[in-house]
Formats: C-alpha cells, sequence, structure tokens
C-alpha cells in the first residue's frame, strides 16, 4: 500500500520523499515516567535486565501490540498519537462530504504481477535515495535533531544532504570550530540529555582531532555516534590525500566500530550503531564512511527501525535472574552495623536516581558520590557526604575506612578514588551492582556482584524490601544505623569544607581583599542553584565538586580522562540541549586556552553560556603537585607569560565581559554576570598560591588526608601538625 | 599456569584485531592464538592460550569477561578445566646425517610422526601431538641441528564422551557412564570418594 503511493507521488512529483518524518520544530512527545507501576505483579520470567525506557531502546516504543492494534505497516512508522490524528481526519472528511455523494469503495484491486516485463520497469523510481539520504533518514528516524561538525572533502556528500535536510526543519547542524569541540560538544549534549550526541569529521586531519574527545567519552561511558568521512572505496589502503587509517587508530578507545563499504548497508549500520551505543554499558561508536558511499544510489530503500535491530541485538543484553544475589545482599544488609553507599556514574546514566533515594530514605543510609555520579542523590540532604577519593570531603573519606559493608553501585573502584588498593575499605564487605559484567572484581575482590541494568535491579532491592519477610527489618535496622549516622554526621561537622580553616563566614576575610577560588564557586551555587555546571579539569575542577550542590545530569565534567578543555564545547552541547537554561562554565586559565576557540561558535549562535574564568596565572594542579612531591620545583607550570587579555578576546569574538579581583566585589559581578541571555564571559583573578585540600596523596589509604599545608590526619581519625612533627625529627637526630 | 579459552566470532575484518588489540592493551599474555572458520557459515573459531600470572588476578576469568563484551563476539567460553582434546601441529626441518636419520627413523616408530621431505642432509617432520608429547619430542630432539620449526598453534574441542584422560589416570576406578551430560560426570568425580 504505502510503496504504491510512494511511486504514484514519485511519477507525479520527482523530488525528494521524506516519508513521514516529523519536524523538529514540532512538540517532541512527552515521555513519562511508568510511576505507578505495580510492582509486586511483574513476574520473574518477564523481566530484563536491560532498560525497558524509550529513550534507552526502542523495544517498547514499538512492541506496540499490548496497547493497541497496528494500523499501518509493521515498522511501526507512526507513534500512536500520529496514528489516532490520521484516523480523526478520515473521520472528519467522511462527515464533511458536503455533496452528499455517496462515495464508492473502489472493489476492483490490481492483479499483481511478480514478473514484470523488464523495459517496464522504471529505473529512475528504482534508484531514487542516496547513501547520504538514508544516514540522514536513519538519524531522524532515531530521534536526533542535532547535529555538531565540521566540513571537509572527503564528508562533502553527506553535507551536501544535509543542506536539504536543514532547509525542511528536519534537522540542526551546528557548525564548531575544531574538531575536538565537536565530540565534546556531542559528548556534553548526551551528559545532559540523556540521548545519543552526533558528530561529524572529515578524514584525515579532521578525524585525529576526534580522538580526544572519543577517549573522554569512552573512559566515562557516554552513549556517542562519530561519523566520519573517508577517501573513496577505491583509495582505500592507497595513502590518498587525507586517508588515515581511523578504524585502525580509535579500536581501543571505541565501543564498536564499523566501516560501510556499500550504501545499502548504511541505514542498518546505523540504526545498529545508535542501539549498541546506548544500550549495556553506554560508549562510543564510529562510523566510517567512504566519499562514494554518500554518492551511491540505493535500490529500492527501505527505512531502518531498532525494532529491527533488537532483533538481531536484543540478547545480548539480557542478563541472567540475580534474583539470589539480591537476596544474599539484602541478608548481608540486615547483618551489617555501618553501612554506606559508593555511587557512581550508571545511577544517573541508567535513570536510578528516584529508586536510588527511595533505597536511600528508607534504612536511612550514608551515601558518598563519585566526580560522575555526583547529583545522583541530593546534595543538601543530611545523608549525603559528598564527594570520595582523592579531593574528597573528610567525612566520606573516614566512613569509607571504617564501614563494614560497602555497596558499589554504578562504580568502577578508580584508583583517584580508592587511593592505595589494599586498604580501600579494608573492614567492609563489598557488594558491586553494575551492567558490565567484567567490572566486577576488576580492581577489588567483591563478596557479592549483581549484574544487570541498576534501575530493575533497585526496583528489585524495593520490591523484595516491600515484602513480609523483610519489612519488619526496617525498624530495627533504623535504630542499629543511626549510631552510626551519628558518627558520619560528627565528622561531617568536625571537618566541614572551608577556604580558611576557622573562618564560617561566607566572605573570609583576607590580606589586601585578595579573591579566593572557593568563594567565586560557593556564590556561583548561591545565585544559580539550578543551573547545569561544565568545569574543566583541574583545581577548579575539584573545588567545584566540593562545594557545588547540583541536581542529576546537571553537572558535566571529564572525569575518566581528565581533558582539559572538555568545559567550554560540553558547555555548547549543553546550551543546545536546553536552550531555555542556565549553564555556567566554570574553567580555569590554562584549561580555557585549550578550546578557546569556540567562543566563535557561541557568539555566533548566541549560546546562553556564562563562562567563568578561574583565574590564577598557574597550571594549577600542576603547580600543587609540584609543591608537594618535587620540592617546589616549579617547570613550565607557569602561566602568566604569554596569556592574552580576556576581556579583549571576548570583545574581539562580540562577547560581554566582567573582570573582578577583590573579594567584597564578587557578590555584585557575579550576580551582574549570571543574568541575561547573552553569553558572558568572567575572569576572576584569584590568590596564586592556592592548594585544594582535603588531599589524599597517591598510594596512600583515603584515611590518611592532608587539610591544609600543615595538618593531616591520621587512619586513628586524629589531627596531626606535620611541620612540628618534621622539626621534632630534626631535632631527635641532631642529638 | 595456562588457561585455554574458545571464543565464537562473527566473521569481518576486524574480529581477530578487536581481539588481539584487547590482549594488548589489558597486558595479557598470550601463547597461542588461532583462528579459523568453522561449521557455522560465517563464523569463526578462535583459541587462545594465556599464561596466567602469579598475581592473584585470574587471567582467563577476566578475559573471557572482557572478550564477552565485544559486539562481534557471539560465545565466549574458559574451557581449561573441561574434558578435552587438545592437538597441535608441528613442521621441523632438521639437518641430519646418515647416523642420525636412522635415529630419527626409529623416533618416528615411538613418536609416531610423519617424515615428509627427505634429502641427502635434511628431513621435515610432522608431528600432530597433544601438548605434552610436543614437550617429550622437543626435548629429544633437542641435539639435533634444528634449522627450522613451525607450530600450528594449539586447538582444542570438549569431549563429547565426557571423559577426561586426566581423570582417567587419577582415578582408575572411574566409570563411563554414556547418554549423560559430560558436566554430571564431573560433579560426581567430587561427591564420590575415589
Amino acid at each position: 500500500m504505502k510503496r504504491k503511493k510512494m511511486t504514484k507521488i514519485n511519477k507525479t512529483k520527482r523530488s525528494k520523499q521524506f516519508f513521514n518524518l516529523v519536524t523538529y520544530s514540532e512538540k517532541k512527545p512527552n515521555i513519562e515516567r511508568e510511576e505507578n507501576e505495580k510492582k509486586e505483579k511483574i513476574k520473574h520470567e518477564d523481566i530484563y535486565y536491560f532498560s525497558k525506557s524509550s529513550y534507552r531502546n526502542t523495544y517498547k516504543k514499538y512492541s506496540s501490540d499490548k496497547f493497541f492494534k497496528r494500523r499501518t505497516s509493521k515498522r511501526g512508522e507512526l507513534d500512536r498519537e500520529e496514528r489516532l490524528k490520521i484516523a480523526l481526519q478520515k473521520a472528519q472528511k467522511e462527515f464533511t462530504n458536503k455533496d452528499h455523494k455517496v462515495t464508492k469503495k473502489e472493489h476492483t484491486k490490481k492483479k499483481t504481477t511478480f514478473f514484470k516485463n523488464i523495459n517496464e520497469i522504471n529505473q529512475e523510481t528504482l534508484y531514487l535515495q542516496t547513501g547520504a539520504f538514508a544516514l540522514f533518514d536513519t538519524l531522524i528516524r532515531s530521534g536526533i535533531h542535532s547535529v555538531f561538525g565540521y566540513p571537509g572533502g572527503a564528508i562533502l556528500p553527506i553535507y551536501d544532504e544535509l543542506f536539504f535536510w536543514e532547509e525542511k526543519k528536519f534537522i540542526k547542524h551546528y557548525l564548531v570550530r575544531h574538531e575536538q569541540a565537536a565530540t565534546h560538544a556531542a559528548d556534553g549534549f548526551s551528559r545532559s540529555s540523556g540521548q545519543v550526541g552526533v558528530c561529524f569529521a572529515t578524514s584525515g586531519p579532521g578525524a585525529t582531532n576526534l580522538v580526544t574527545g572519543i577517549a573522554t567519552a569512552s573512559l566515562d561511558s557516554i552513549p556517542m555516534i562519530v561519523i566520519t568521512g573517508q577517501v573513496g572505496t577505491q583509495f582505500l589502503g592507497t595513502d590518498a590525500f587525507q586517508e588515515i587509517d581511523i578504524y585502525g587508530i580509535t579500536l581501543s578507545l571505541v565501543k564498536h566500530s564499523y566501516v560501510v563499504l556499500e550504501s545499502r548497508f548504511l541505514s542498518q549500520i546505523l540504526a545498529e550503531a545508535i542501539y549498541v551505543a546506548q544500550n549495556g554499558r553506554p560508549g562510543p561508536v564510529l562510523i566510517d564512511i567512504p566519499k562514494n558511499v554518500g554518492l551511491e544510489k540505493i535500490k529500492r530503500f527501505t527505512p531502518c527501525y531498532g525494532t529491527t535491530v533488537h532483533k538481531v541485538l536484543g540478547w545480548r543484553y539480557k542478563v541472567k535472574n540475580q534474583l539470589d544475589n539480591i537476596r544474599m545482599a539484602l541478608h548481608r544488609l540486615s547483618v551489617s552495623s555501618k553501612p554506606l553507599l559508593y555511587i557512581g556514574g550508571g545511577v544517573i546514566s541508567s535513570k536510578a536516581t528516584r529508586e536510588l533515594s527511595e533505597l536511600i530514605y528508607r534504612y536511612k543510609i550514608p551515601v558518598t558520590t563519585t566526580l560522575t555520579g555526583k547529583g545522583a542523590f541530593d546534595e543538601d540532604n543530611r545523608l549525603c557526604l559528598g564527594m570520595l577519593g582523592m579531593h574528597g570531603t573528610v567525612a566520606a573519606n573516614f566512613s569509607i575506612s571504617n564501614c563494614d559493608l560497602l555497596i558499589a553501585i554504578g562504580a568502577r573502584f578508580d584508583d583517584r578514588v580508592t587511593g592505595k588498593l589494599q586498604d580501600f575499605a579494608c573492614k567492609a564487605f563489598i557488594i558491586h551492582i553494575d551492567v558490565d559484567e567484567a567490572e566486577i572484581g576488576k580492581n577489588k575482590n567483591v563478596g557479592i556482584g549483581i549484574v544487570g541494568d541498576i534501575k530493575k535491579i533497585l526496583q528489585k532491592f524495593l520490591v523484595l524490601m516491600e515484602r513480609p519477610e523483610h519489612k519488619w527489618l526496617e525498624k530495627p535496622l533504623r535504630e542499629e544505623f543511626q549510631n552510626w549516622y551519628e558518627q558520619t554526621a560528627e565528622w561531617k561537622h568536625d571537618f566541614p569544607l572551608l577556604a580558611v580553616p576557622g573562618d564560617y563566614s561566607p566572605l573570609p576575610q583576607t590580606i589586601d581583599d585578595v579573591l579566593l577560588p572557593q568563594t567565586v564557586i560557593k556564590t556561583i551555587t548561591e545565585i544559580k542553584p539550578y543551573a547545569i555546571i561544565t568545569t574543566d579539569v583541574g583545581q577548579h575542577q575539584m573545588w567545584a565538586a566540593q562545594y557545588t550542590k547540583c541536581k542529576r545530569r546537571k553537572w558535566l565534567s571529564s572525569a575518566g580522562l581528565g581533558t582539559m578543555g572538555f568545559g567550554l564545547p560540553a558547555a555548547i552541547g549543553a546550551a543546545i540541549a536546553y536552550p531555555k537554561e542556565d549553564i555556567i562554565c566554570i574553567t580555569g586559565d590554562s584549561s580555557f586556552q585549550m578550546n578557546l576557540q569556540e567562543l566563535g561558535t557561541i557568539s555566533k549562535y548566541n549560546l546562553r553560556i556564562k563562562i567563568i574564568i578561574i583565574n590564577n596565572h598557574w597550571q594549577g594542579m600542576v603547580r600543587q603537585w609540584q609543591e608537594t612531591f618535587y620540592e617546589s620545583r616549579y617547570s613550565h607550570s607557569n602561566m602568566s607569560e604569554g596569556a592574552p587579555k580576556f576581556d579583549i578576546l571576548a570583545k574581539a569574538y562580540g562577547i560581554r565581559s566582567l573582570y573582578t579581583e577583590r573579594q567584597s566585589e564578587i557578590w555584585r559581578t557575579l550576580r551582574d554576570a549570571l543574568e541575561g541571555l547573552d553569553p558572558v564571559l568572567l575572569e576572576c583573578n584569584v590568590l596564586e598560591d592556592e592548594n585544594c585540600y582535603p588531599m589524599v596523596e597517591p598510594s596512600k589509604s583515603n584515611s590518611e588526608m592532608s587539610l591544609s599545608r600543615e595538618l593531616s590526619t591520621t587512619p586513628e581519625g586524629l589531627v596531626i601538625n606535620k611541620e612540628k612533627e618534621r622539626v621534632e625529627l630534626s631535632l631527635e637526630e641532631d642529638k | 599456569m595456562e588457561r585455554t579459552i574458545s571464543v565464537l566470532v562473527e566473521k569481518d575484518p576486524g574480529g581477530l584485531v578487536r581481539i588481539i588489540s584487547l590482549l594488548t592493551r589489558r597486558r595479557f599474555h598470550i601463547k597461542s592464538i588461532t583462528l579459523s572458520p568453522c561449521e557455522r557459515k560465517g563464523y569463526e573459531r578462535i583459541i587462545i592460550v594465556v599464561i596466567n600470572q602469579s598475581d592473584g588476578v585470574d587471567a582467563g576469568k577476566q578475559l573471557t569477561k572482557q572478550i564477552r563484551k565485544l559486539i562481534n563476539v557471539v560465545n565466549v567460553q574458559d574451557i581449561t578445566y573441561l574434558p578435552l582434546i587438545e592437538r597441535e601441529l608441528v613442521l621441523i626441518k632438521l639437518k641430519v646425517n646418515l647416523i642420525e636419520r636412522t635415529e630419527i627413523l626409529n623416533l618416528a616408530q615411538i613418536f609416531r610422526f610423519k617424515i615428509t621431505d627427505v634429502t641427502d642432509s635434511t628431513l621435515i617432520l610432522e608431528v600432530t601431538a597433544d601438548p605434552g608429547k610436543i614437550a617429550a619430542l622437543e626435548k629429544v630432539l633437542e641435539k639435533y641441528n634444528i634449522l627450522q620449526l613451525v607450530r600450528t598453534g594449539r586447538i582444542a574441542l570438549i569431549r563429547e564422551s565426557r571423559v577426561s584422560t586426566s581423570s582417567l589416570k587419577e582415578y582408575p576406578e572411574f566409570e563411563v557412564l554414556t547418554g549423560q551430560n559430560y558436566l554430571n560426570n564431573i560433579e560426581d568425580l567430587f561427591k564420590k570418594d575415589y
């Protein structure tokens, strides 16, 4: 039926066929969470341990037989609303038949001839769509409406096709100033919205510029599609102009990668790539498209959907029933007296924050989060201990080394978190929940490993807790954990995060009214508590992680790879995903200079990004390490020579700029900077030799932190003065 | 300690590269790796032999988990402790004089290898055997002048007869039960007191 229609239209006017796609300007379908799920009624056989939410995979969206009967073709091109719309239109047409004529149904079925005469086949209607058409068709059918990229020789066929699609308002392309920024922007888009980010680049130099961005996404498990151009298939392997084996280069960085050699496979491969990038443990997927594939015509193009991919690949993401493990974990929890939750980025990427907070509130278990997991649990809550690890809070690190049950959810026991691996949670029994089977027992041996989608498993936990055999435990366990909570609260009270030790005022007094970096970050969150915050890497990142309070998916920071220059492009991605929200990019002077060409992108699209440069004229973290571990030999870490004047730079790009260096002025200038819809650059000249504390030195246990230049803690929970001890030791030696 | 891992992958130009890149970047020590087409069309089977270092980490277990994550991999199995048939083909080119030649012809009867090529001064031996036998033969041939030596790498299949020859050596009273899954029989080994 469909095809007949198509051919009819084709005969009448030979233009591009866009089937029944939705433009991005129209309302996107509101996909609400199913809150009122009846948890008790779920059968064990029916549970899949991958997410069924329509963002993540398309299984539920298209398995329509549960909800309504199919009306269109079996591939399910239309949403339910649209189908109803069509039905209404049909009904209206029948009623508005003004001529009162009886419409006759055409009963004459056309006789289908299976073998046509070769001369009758119209070649032009057979070969209508090109490879590039298939690419954009699949992208839009998968709900992707914004793309980042930079054109070049080998990807020109795709950009040529993009011209038509942009004209029809199906997709919008954002031109960046450097390919690295394209990947970071796609990364930021995906981090903030939870959908796949897509970026384009050309072959050769364009492709190699992407490598850093792909590695960043891969280490933080961010779903992303990277599409690179390549020289034509006839030149492959001949060292042609701008030819680079990007497939080989990125082999160890990506989740999966494809080289498309025939255009008819393109739509299937792209749909599969989007499916692979989002399901299981998310990750970047690379697709390499040679130049002639984009131009090649496809014989009888049929669009491809996620449903077909699910039939092929869905078995990969089914996990065994973990009920026994969950029961064992619950038993462990009921036996323990000092439990602690250790939350990683997995909770955010599987959208399980609601289930998590339910779990926490039920038994009142204290929580620490990693850098990527920041915002997964309400940070103003009294149970939240803040970040743990190298620059984590004292309370979190003490409770890690004193707890007797550690429940790690979606975390991967990174070396910045664990410190000395033998001493990490050495008194505790460890339960590890993760999607990735290989992460369990990779660094630290665990007691119970539960594999599966975190959302599903936490739901299972909650269902089991509701049952009578566990329900009676709630009250006695709460009382049991009360002492433990009080102890963590005591640590929280004894060791607060303060810029100047002992000064509890919001604006600590400093010599000459010099600005402290911590106060800048503190005032940002006070003024805009609901803003999306992106950071670069360095001291300011750690301060921002310590002092800001974020909501989920509002903290974008490169954690695993630590890419300097990540903040500004990621802010662009977030601004495109959420054009109506405040986006604040906290960055350092040297990190900012790594990707400062992106000011051009910001001023072109007039994005609502507030850039706050914390300028201390040093590569702060490098300087701190040189000071503590290399006896203050500052080798190439000073950035004061050759630094640009940021206000003039911003003016050159047409961006409003502000400057401050006084502690007393900070509130006023920040308020001026953060209000309004236009992009702003604020330079804060801060105290130069300020260090980021508390700090756990590498290969030391988490409870041995240095609190300031002199003070440090011992594993027993005591505070000692290092300087005095050193002096005493030297005196003893003299004797 | 060696671990034998059998992997079924889809046929794909990048299939082997993906696995080898994983092995190198995760610092596994490979002893041998063989890839060849298998009983299913469009699929290939890879047999990897890894050396398990004695630093407490179970390389075999970690490697199976890591390989299972790859998209082009269909099935992974650590088959080290299952009843196996392991074989390897070795071709050896020897430089021999007349006396040595007779010695090696005698050896051929003992070790059951073939002599495929003969010239005045050289011989080519074709040996198909399990790893133990090959190790023994290598030791015997040490004193001869070996010009070239090629090995195919180890290939392995699980025995459907459910009998492991090594277990037969250790437990001579072990009953051969036909018509049951071999895994059940292995459990019997632990349950019964031999």
